[in-house]
């Protein structure tokens, strides 16, 4: 599923966060943002899948299109937008009351989904061997999620975003509160998952972006209160090698930032 | 990891700098002995004993601290000082509570018998056996009514403060309503659901439902604070996990943010339950005196509450009826004991658990 964005800019109240932003995302690619702290790539990333919304006063001003479809259009349920866009968090936060079990199916359980025994645990096992997890935790299904590894969580946590079978995963940097092997872990299943969903990733690390993703969406903010905005969007290689924005250059090479 | 080279250290030094002089061991109980003969000596010369355990007390928080600075330095002295008046704060706050068990449980168990446990006061008079059947039996179904009341109510205030309200005025004006709320006194509670009932069902109405009204308003306002408590700990990571997931929110408050918080809210509101449970004064005005056993709280005849059984066998003053006023008020006693019981294992037994 292609996501188009056209002059979209996003607010906070009187506060506008990000200004102008018109993209085309890849159906079946992954799509890095990167920019300084603050320059609006996570509040980007949150109204792709209309997150944003949960912060009071939020709202959108131009047109995001997933597969065709206006995401912002009137009547359109946020609720629908989010079973067709998933996404993974920055700390991860698996439901402390609920077992790895429960947390894989919690997008069905809490939608009170009904569904045979052997049908559940298809979906658990395809979606923990989707999330490369499968073996690390299949002999102990029935413990809390919350006793696995950081980098263990944070798979469950993919797992269960790719439960409710989205078209569409959005990453709010997924690796940052990792260790590098934890990483190395979700950086391969990126690659994989990349074969069967979309994929947007915010990272803060540019050798991540350059790993993992098909292009890259640069953010940055003109001054300390102003909107932040995009500077440059394109193929990654070309964005890491030769980018058009002397500003894109500067930062990839460490020069600020 | 190499060897220690002896040779690095070879200048010895004479004294460690980072030593000082310290007490003897079991200083303090040297100091508490001699602060106790203190004490003793001056029960001895004729003060009292309150006054004997003051001159005891304030002579180990001068000694003690002396002692150390003396010896030691002048931080360690603060940190004895410190110590000793937490301890003597500790020990203000809960002798009386002992003291106050311990008189209970002394005066009251020679009167509990399974007679004081299933009699009423039915026309009892003279040396006949009484027994606070009715009471039990009231207060049971008051509280419950109460609870009844109060903790839907409560819950589901406070899911709208936490969950929807969120800083807006409707619910800055509730917040500040419960807020009035916890500080009605209980006896205007109890006129209002008095002056209520007279209003519907004519005057001079004190029946078992009246009772649960007024507990419900001072049953209301806690169980409102403390299940707001309990939701604003539950993280928003969570609450943005269950969104993600194309979960809409009536239904991540119902199966994700409650269940996460119930532990703490049944605790809440089983201690919310167990402070209304002993309230004299509103039931006594809403629920009245019956001597007799009633077990239908809508009927319009009074019904009998354990904290008005200890009121009217105490204003009695003959010696059963204080006798039966300790006997009542170790059943009551014993009856918090068991909630705030509960309470505790039920907030364990829902904990999220951490798997470690």
């Amino acid at each position: 599923m292609s996501i188009q964005v056209k002059d979209t800019s996003i607010f906070y109240g009187d506060f506008k966060a990000v200004e102008d932003v018109t993209m085309s995302v890849k159906p079946k690619s992954v799509t890095a943002f990167i920019g300084p702290s603050g320059c609006g790539k996570s509040t980007f990333l949150r109204t792709l899948n209309r997150m944003h919304e949960v912060i009071p006063g939020a709202y959108v001003e131009g047109k995001i299109t997933i597969a065709g479809q206006d995401i912002y259009g009137p009547n359109v349920d946020p609720v629908a937008v989010r079973r067709k866009v998933g996404m993974v968090f920055q700390r991860p936060n698996p439901f402390p009351t609920m077992s790895i079990y429960d947390n894989v199916l919690a997008g069905n359980k809490l939608n009170a989904k009904r569904m045979k025994k052997s049908e559940a645990d298809t979906i658990v096992e395809s979606a923990l061997r989707g999330a490369n997890l499968w073996n690390e935790v299949k002999d102990r299904l029935g413990k809390p999620g919350m006793g696995l590894s950081g980098g263990q969580q944070q798979r469950l946590c993919i797992a269960r975003a790719i439960a409710v079978q989205p078209e569409v995963l959005l990453m709010d940097e997924p690796c940052s509160a990792l260790d590098p092997i934890s990483t190395a872990a979700i950086e391969d299943l990126i690659h994989e998952l990349k074969s069967d969903y979309t994929i947007v990733i915010v990272t803060h690390n540019m050798q991540q972006a350059a790993r993992v993703s098909d292009d890259t969406g640069f953010f940055n903010l003109k001054a300390a209160g102003q909107p932040g905005h995009l500077v440059e969007f394109n193929p990654t290689k070309q964005m890491f090698t030769n980018p058009d924005n002397p500003d894109t250059e500067a930062y990839i090479s460490g020069r600020f930032g | 990891m190499s060897k220690i080279d002896p040779s690095v250290d070879d200048v010895v030094q004479e004294e460690n700098m980072l030593a000082h002089a310290t007490l003897p061991r079991g200083a303090q109980w040297l100091v508490g002995v001699a602060a106790l003969a203190l004490g003793g000596l001056a029960v001895v010369l004729g003060v009292g004993i309150v006054g004997a355990a003051v001159i005891g007390v304030l002579a180990f928080l001068i000694g003690y601290p002396l002692w150390a600075l003396l010896v030691e330095n002048k931080r360690s002295a603060t940190d004895k000082l410190v110590t000793g008046l937490v301890w003597t704060a500790f020990a203000v706050a809960v002798i009386p509570l002992i003291w106050l068990i311990y008189t209970v449980v002394s005066r009251g168990a020679a009167t509990i018998s399974p007679e004081f446990l299933t009699f009423s006061m039915r026309s009892v008079t003279g040396d006949d056996q009484g027994g606070l059947y009715h009471a039990l039996i009231g207060t049971l179904i008051v509280t419950g009514i109460a609870a009844v009341i109060s903790i839907p109510i409560g819950i589901m205030t406070a899911i709208y403060l936490i969950e929807y309200g969120k800083g807006n005025r409707l619910a800055k004006g509730i917040t500040f309503l419960v807020d009035v709320m916890t500080g009605i006194p209980s006896i205007v509670a109890g006129l209002f659901a008095f002056a209520l009932f007279t209003l519907i069902m004519g005057p001079g109405t004190r029946f078992g439902f009246g009772g649960g009204v007024a507990l419900s308003l001072l049953m209301i306002p806690t169980v409102v604070r403390s299940t707001e408590e309990m939701l604003k700990l539950v993280p928003d990571d969570l609450r943005e996990a269950a969104y993600a997931l194309g979960v809409p929110k009536w239904r991540t408050i119902t199966k994700m943010v409650l269940p996460t918080a119930i532990g703490g809210i049944v605790t809440g509101v089983v201690l919310s339950i167990s402070r209304v449970i002993g309230e004299t004064a509103p039931l006594l005005v809403a629920s009245g005196f019956n001597p007799n056993l009633n077990t239908n709280a809508f009927d319009d005849s009074p019904m009998m509450t354990v904290p008005v059984f200890i009121y009217t066998q105490l204003s009695e003053a003959t010696a059963k009826g204080v006798e039966y006023a300790w006997g009542g008020a170790l059943v009551l006693f014993i009856l918090v004991m068991v909630l705030n019981l509960i309470a505790r294992i039920v907030g364990t037994i829902f904990a999220p658990k951490t798997g470690r």
